[in-house]
């Protein structure tokens, strides 16, 4: 409501803006197309970040909801539907743009999926399955909770790797550009590139602000109190089982969402996207954060993904991951990017040493 | 017809009974006491009335309707709010927030409006939080508003608790021990808010061991044993209840 609230948003959109201008600037703007993956990342953090850090259920198989939003957009967007475009139904499909006929890259004719219905088909796809996974899994706690969830990611990134529509080991490329405006695309071309690193955090921004609302709501508090005491939250009179369920599906969207916009920017996705690395990849950028600190996520999902895409862990990057996480345990299980204890120990001691001379004066 | 109708309630944990047909009833505008020895099934009795427990046999009647076997929140949803022995506070959040939460049931924002921060959801929010306060306000803690919960004294969290249970607007208090671990000076404030609560209009149910306590602003004492429903009266005639003697002070003194 007040302006004060919205100033982490603010601060985010402003130094997206200074960003861009920095490295246009200094002539390296082929890094806005590492900061432009590493935004879609970070959705998948926000949402997590929700999950895990406010409502306090682990999830370790998000890296299957990417992929299901992924791989589903792909297949749907990459297929040839010139057999059924031919009925009254295909007619129809092609007459309201669910369907455009296009050339692939030898020339053949062939009949395409308009990305909007592919988008669309699969969030629903996304939706349908969470709530099914999360429908038994949910009744779990703790350890429990993340191996099952672990069991889940691994079935996905199975599932993709096994199946043909899906590509199997080499994934599915030549995935056509995501058309959001006439003239503008989700594609990884260069001409292309400014526009789509606006494009990638404007998502960023979106789902922080979504995030922002609904940490600060009744269903926000309701979700922290879960977290806080779940029996004290149900005596309460929160139906914990619903609001749980709604958060999981909530988050696995935003992976989803992340899945299809970075497989239309690279205009592909292979089966290392799905892997179990990956999903405790996203753990250990929520962990690094602070849990539940949705600006902490945001910093380091952008911050990490950004050096890992660049290739500075080279070929150490899933071992570099591992061991964030467990250092991040370790020696800071607050999240390194939350305001440290003695940060706030000095800041008490200024302060009360200022009170005391408040008082000598007086 | 009593507020709140008990009858044949059992329910036991492996060979353990923990409650053992107990029936009672609990008629509105009163302050109801449940006392009776360690291990008498009390705390057992509170979480199968607020559903955290389901019964094995017989039957909870509140106003007119049976809701043995609901889930907690809905038991919740109806009016019946609990407080708990070892206060169960929400860490990580602030004591408005943590009060914030009682007022839950009477509000209806839903993940749509708290994503999008609707413009209609904007009156709730601010009544939550008047809510909130004044209950703070009503239990003298309104100074504490801001700070972290979990760092409280220890009386402090029990009136927090008992803030968040009355931003609730509780038809039925369920009352768990809330003078346990409190001092001489707190217990007797606890007296006073307690009849304050009453005063409200809402119906009291206390299980309580401060012995000075429960005589005090009891209307009516039912005492547990073992599982069982050992004596019901009036403060007054429990004291002299040879049974309850006996199972407080042992046999000689009867």
């Amino acid at each position: 409501m007040s302006l004060k609230r919205y100033l982490p948003i603010i601060t985010l959109s402003v130094l997206v803006v200074a960003v861009q201008v920095a490295v246009s600037l200094t002539g390296q703007a082929f890094y806005l197309t590492q900061l432009t993956m590493a935004a879609y990342y970070t959705v998948v953090a926000v949402g997590l970040c929700m999950l895990m850090g406010y409502a306090g259920q682990i999830s370790l198989g998000h890296a299957g909801f990417f992929a299901i939003g992924g791989y589903t957009s792909a297949a749907l967007t990459t297929a040839d539907f010139s057999n059924a475009s031919h009925g009254w139904l295909g007619h129809a499909l092609i007459k309201t743009g669910c369907m455009a006929a296009a050339e692939d890259l030898y020339g053949a004719h062939l009949v395409r999926l308009n990305p909007w219905v592919a988008c669309l088909a699969a969030i629903t796809a996304t939706v349908i399955i969470a709530y099914c996974i999360g429908l038994p899994v949910l009744r779990l706690k703790g350890h429990y909770l993340a191996m099952a969830t672990l069991g889940f990611g691994s079935i996905i990134s199975k599932i993709v790797v096994g199946t043909k529509v899906f590509g199997g080991a080499d994934g599915i490329s030549g995935v056509p550009p995501f058309t959001i405006t006439a003239t503008f695309g989700v594609c990884g071309e260069m001409q292309y590139r400014i526009p789509n690193y606006y494009f990638a955090w404007a998502v960023v921004i979106c789902a922080a602000l979504l995030m922002h609302n609904l940490v600060n709501s009744r269903v926000g508090r309701a979700l922290r109190a879960i977290h806080g005491n779940e029996e004290a939250a149900r005596a309460m009179g929160i139906d914990t089982a619903r609001y749980k369920l709604n958060v999981f599906v909530l988050s696995a969207v935003f992976a989803a969402l992340s899945g299809i916009f970075l497989t239309h920017y690279n205009g592909g996705i292979g089966p290392s996207e799905a892997s179990i690395m990956k999903s405790v990849r996203y753990v250990a950028i929520v962990a690094v954060g602070g849990m539940a600190n949705l600006w902490g996520a945001i910093a380091a999902g952008a911050g990490l993904n950004f050096l890992s895409l660049r290739g500075y862990f080279g070929s150490y990057d899933e071992a570099v991951f591992g061991l964030i996480l467990t250092a991040t345990m370790l020696f800071a299980p607050q999240g390194l990017l939350v305001k440290p204890e003695w940060l706030a120990g000095i800041t008490a001691f200024f302060r009360s040493s200022a009170r005391g001379r408040g008082n000598g004066a007086s | 017809m009593a507020l709140l109708e008990i009858e044949g309630l059992n329910r036991a944990f492996g060979g353990l009974q923990a409650v053992s047909n107990v029936g009672f009833s609990v008629s509105a505008g009163m302050i109801k006491g449940i006392i009776g020895p360690n291990g008498a099934g009390k705390t057992t009795l509170f979480n199968l009335i607020s559903g955290l427990t389901a019964p094995q046999s017989g039957s909870i009647v509140f106003d007119n309707k049976p809701i043995h076997g609901l889930p907690p929140h809905e038991i919740a949803g109806r009016g019946i709010i609990r407080t708990f022995q070892n206060i169960k506070l929400f860490a990580k959040m602030t004591v408005l927030e943590n009060v914030m939460i009682g007022v839950h049931r009477n509000s209806q924002a839903g993940f749509f409006s708290g994503l999008f921060n609707t413009p209609r959801c904007w009156p709730e929010e601010i009544r939550i939080r008047r809510k909130a306060l004044d209950m703070l306000d009503f239990l003298s803690v309104a100074h504490l508003a801001g700070c972290d919960a979990s760092g409280l004294a220890f009386g402090q969290q029990r009136h927090v608790e008992l803030a968040r249970a009355l931003a609730a607007q509780p038809r039925l208090l369920l009352l768990d021990e809330p003078a346990a671990g409190l001092n001489m000076r707190e217990t007797e404030q606890l007296g006073i808010v307690i009849g304050k609560i009453r005063d409200l209009g809402i119906t009291v149910l206390l299980v309580e061991h401060d012995m000075s306590l429960v005589m005090n602003v009891s209307d009516e004492i039912n005492v547990l044993c073992f599982g069982r429903m050992i004596a019901e009266g009036k403060p007054r005639e429990i004291q002299k209840n040879p049974e309850v003697i006996k199972v407080y002070l042992g046999d000689d003194h009867a």
